[in-house]
């Protein structure tokens, strides 16, 4: 007979939990394996709140299983490590992020793309080899085998750079896949969120020119005066989107709601690239003949690997790019999923867990 | 005051033109531009049949100006050239394709890629530099800028390489672009026409193994035994498309109707390719859950530069590569029409201009 979450490991745990697809939070008592010989175990500092978290909770996508603890933008402290555990020692300040596990054979995995691999396996929401569920970082402290921990930069703050685990591999990585690191070159960023202010700051540390594209002209102060956006364009104006037409050399799409690719685009040059990150519940609509007679591509891109996801951690530390974040205590998580909800947060929420997660 | 056809250049030409939407083509006089400085004077002996010839001549993308004489796979032999023209002289088996003209000035011209160029001018159907209207190849003589003409190498027949001025350039360069060309890849091609057969030899001379998807069952027996392709899959059989997951570095979809893309990028392995070449008048549904769990990408081509165009005549000749073709006289060309817009071809019609045009 299956076993209860408190049950099922040897660790007591706690954190907060979805029980319904209403997608509220609540205390969740649970639990955590035994530190195996090649895990290690962490006291989590902070979490970051990933628009994915709200989906999942909603069941949006339709394979969430409930309870479900969130939270794969893990920042801590490590407090226990198995005996073949060799990059880390008790007390290193570390990072987990979307995925805990893989089958380590496959084509991905033998690349350093444990993220592609057909096994992977997330930090919460997945069927670990155990036969378990995996709870994720809305929580006290989380146990990870050594080689899908990363080691966190001591010049980066813990909290602002939490977000970086999630938000920041999934705009960096396509950014070097897809060739977006010319200096000069004009970036065009669809969306200022959490995915999209990071990709600003990338953007601009590469040396290209950005652009950010948002429906929200308020934002626009923010985005050249505080992120370093060379210009901003507003999509529902159709007169500056024309004028606009056919300057980009490629473009991060961070929108997560359905929205229209054709004026996204028209916005590129030949052989412009488009890359959609955010994961819509329903498809888009391609318009063709700008893809035919402009050469452009529309790709898309998960996460990252674990070895970029630490090399995009070492280049945060050395450029001092951290995410801007509001953070908040364990008990607020509720009113920071409807804030998100509605896109009302700058740029990210930040759990500060260790303060304020009591049971 | 605007001149007729026939008057506005100094030499006389026939053609068959289409009047109207309806796209009927008949007898049409009309007139070529002296041999200028830099062009080539060829006598046109054959021109294929292109899917974009009958759009046009039925007004399908909304730009045709009438009388229009298409026609963008033309052959032929050079009877005069321009004072300044460098690499062609009279005799030469020579070849036009889209493009007759384009700025020389964009950052597209300057990559050799005229077809790119937002001031490029067609074969058929678009302005020349001079005003006048061009004229495509269902027609005797065509007169080229030196620039815009391919050579065709002496091993290749003429009628057989024609529809790759446009079909083969067509698929050899998103092979090249988005690289599908490297041997032991796997690579799908979807829709078996005058693209799909022509990027099945491509890429078989490029050591690709090549699977063909269609929709028709019953093509299946000339893809794997006269084309070469390794193994053939019919779309519409799940169980097929199903245990073909996941293995394609990448595809060339020359499907121009309306059609779901989740299954071919359901055929993708991660990071694989999916081009599309033919283009469906209104947007296809586009799955983003396996693009971005796969990081797949969609990308479009359209036909080549010119200098790449050269090269795959060079590679073609090299592999004695040329189009299926039906030939067919100049007075078929409506009935070869009619057989066109049901797919009913295998797999190019050409029109043997040399033989069958003939001014009464």
């Amino acid at each position: 007979m299956a076993k209860s979450p408190e049950e099922e490991h040897p660790q007591k745990a706690f954190g907060w939990a979805a029980r319904d697809s209403s997608g509220v939070l609540s205390p969740f008592h649970f639990s955590r394996r035994e530190n195996g010989e090649e895990d290690v175990t962490i006291k989590i500092l902070y979490c970051g709140v990933c628009h994915s978290d709200l989906h999942i909770v909603k069941n949006d996508w339709g394979f969430t299983r409930f309870p479900v603890v969130p939270g794969h933008e893990i920042v801590g402290v490590v407090t226990k490590t198995g005996k073949n555990v060799k990059k880390f020692k008790v007390g290193d300040r570390v990072g987990v992020g979307v995925l805990v596990g893989s089958c380590k054979k496959c084509d991905s995995c033998q690349q350093d793309l444990e993220n592609y691999c057909p096994q992977v396996i997330f930090t919460y929401n997945s069927l670990y080899h155990d036969g378990t569920i995996t709870y994720g970082g809305y929580s006290d402290a989380v146990v990870v085998e050594e080689c899908y921990v990363l080691r966190f930069p001591d010049n980066l703050p813990p909290d602002a750079g939490a977000p970086l685990l999630c938000a920041g591999i999934t705009v960096y990585s396509p950014m070097k896949y897809y060739g977006m690191t010319e200096p000069g070159k004009h970036l065009g960023v669809a969306g200022l969120g959490g995915l999209g202010h990071v990709a600003v700051k990338f953007g601009k540390a590469f040396g290209l020119r950005v652009t950010v594209i948002s429906t929200s002209p308020k934002k626009e102060d923010e985005a050249i005066n505080r992120l370093g956006a060379d210009a901003f364009l507003v999509s529902s104006d159709p007169a500056k989107m024309k004028v606009a037409m056919g300057t980009m050399d490629y473009i991060i799409d961070t929108v997560s709601a359905v929205h229209a690719l054709a004026p996204l685009l028209g916005l590129l040059k030949l052989n412009g690239k488009l890359v959609t990150l955010g994961l819509p519940d329903k498809p888009l609509e391609l318009p063709i003949f700008p893809l035919v007679l402009g050469r452009k591509l529309v790709g898309g891109s998960d996460v990252g690997g674990m070895k970029e996801t630490q090399e995009m951690l070492d280049f945060c530390a050395e450029h001092g790019i951290t995410a801007d974040i509001e953070l908040i205590r364990m008990e607020n998580v509720n009113m920071a999923m409807e804030r998100l909800a509605k896109s009302d947060v700058r740029y990210r929420f930040v759990i500060d867990v260790a303060n304020s997660l009591s049971q | 005051m605007a001149k007729s056809p026939e008057e506005e250049h100094p030499r006389k030409a026939f053609g068959w033109a289409a009047r109207d939407t309806s796209g009927v083509l008949s007898p049409f006089k009309f007139s070529r531009r002296a041999t200028g400085d830099k062009d080539v004077t060829f006598r046109v002996l054959y021109c294929g049949i292109c899917h974009s010839d009958l759009h046009m001549l039925k007004n399908d993308w909304g730009y045709s100006t009438y009388p229009l004489v298409p026609g963008h796979e033309i052959v032929g032999v050079v009877t005069e050239v321009g004072s300044k023209v460098e690499n062609f002289k009279i005799g030469d088996k020579v070849g036009v394709g889209c493009v007759v003209g384009a700025c020389h000035s964009c950052n597209n011209c300057a990559n050799n890629l005229e077809n790119y160029c937002p001031k490029s001018i067609q074969t058929y159907g678009f302005k020349y530099h001079d005003g006048t209207i061009t004229y495509g190849g269902y027609s005797d003589i065509m007169v080229a800028d030196e620039h815009y003409v391919i050579r065709i190498p002496d091993n290749l027949p003429l009628d057989g390489c024609a529809p790759l001025l446009c079909a083969g350039i067509t698929v050899y360069s998103p092979m090249k672009f988005y690289g599908l060309d490297k041997p032991g890849m796997q690579v799908g091609v979807v829709g078996l026409g005058g693209l799909g057969h022509v990027a099945v030899k491509f890429a078989k001379a490029m050591g690709v193994k090549v699977t063909v998807i269609s929709t028709s069952p019953k093509k299946k027996k000339e893809a794997l035994e006269k084309l070469g392709a390794d193994s053939f899959l019919v779309s519409s059989d799940q169980d097929e498309m199903q245990a073909a997951q996941g293995k394609l570095d990448g595809i060339i979809d020359t499907v121009a109707a309306m059609h779901p893309l989740a299954p071919l990028l359901g055929l993708l392995k991660s990071n694989g390719k999916l081009v599309l070449v033919g283009a469906p008048e209104k947007p296809l549904e586009l799955p983003v859950f396996p693009l971005i769990m796969g990081r797949k990408t969609v990308g479009g081509s359209l036909t080549g530069g010119i200098k790449e165009t050269q090269e795959m005549i060079d590679f073609a000749a090299k592999h004695n590569i040329t189009s299926e073709i039906e030939v067919i006289p100049m007075d078929y060309v409506n009935t070869a029409m009619e057989r066109l817009r049901k797919a009913d071809v295998r797999y190019r019609f050409v029109i043997d201009i040399g033989n069958t045009l003939k001014s009464n």
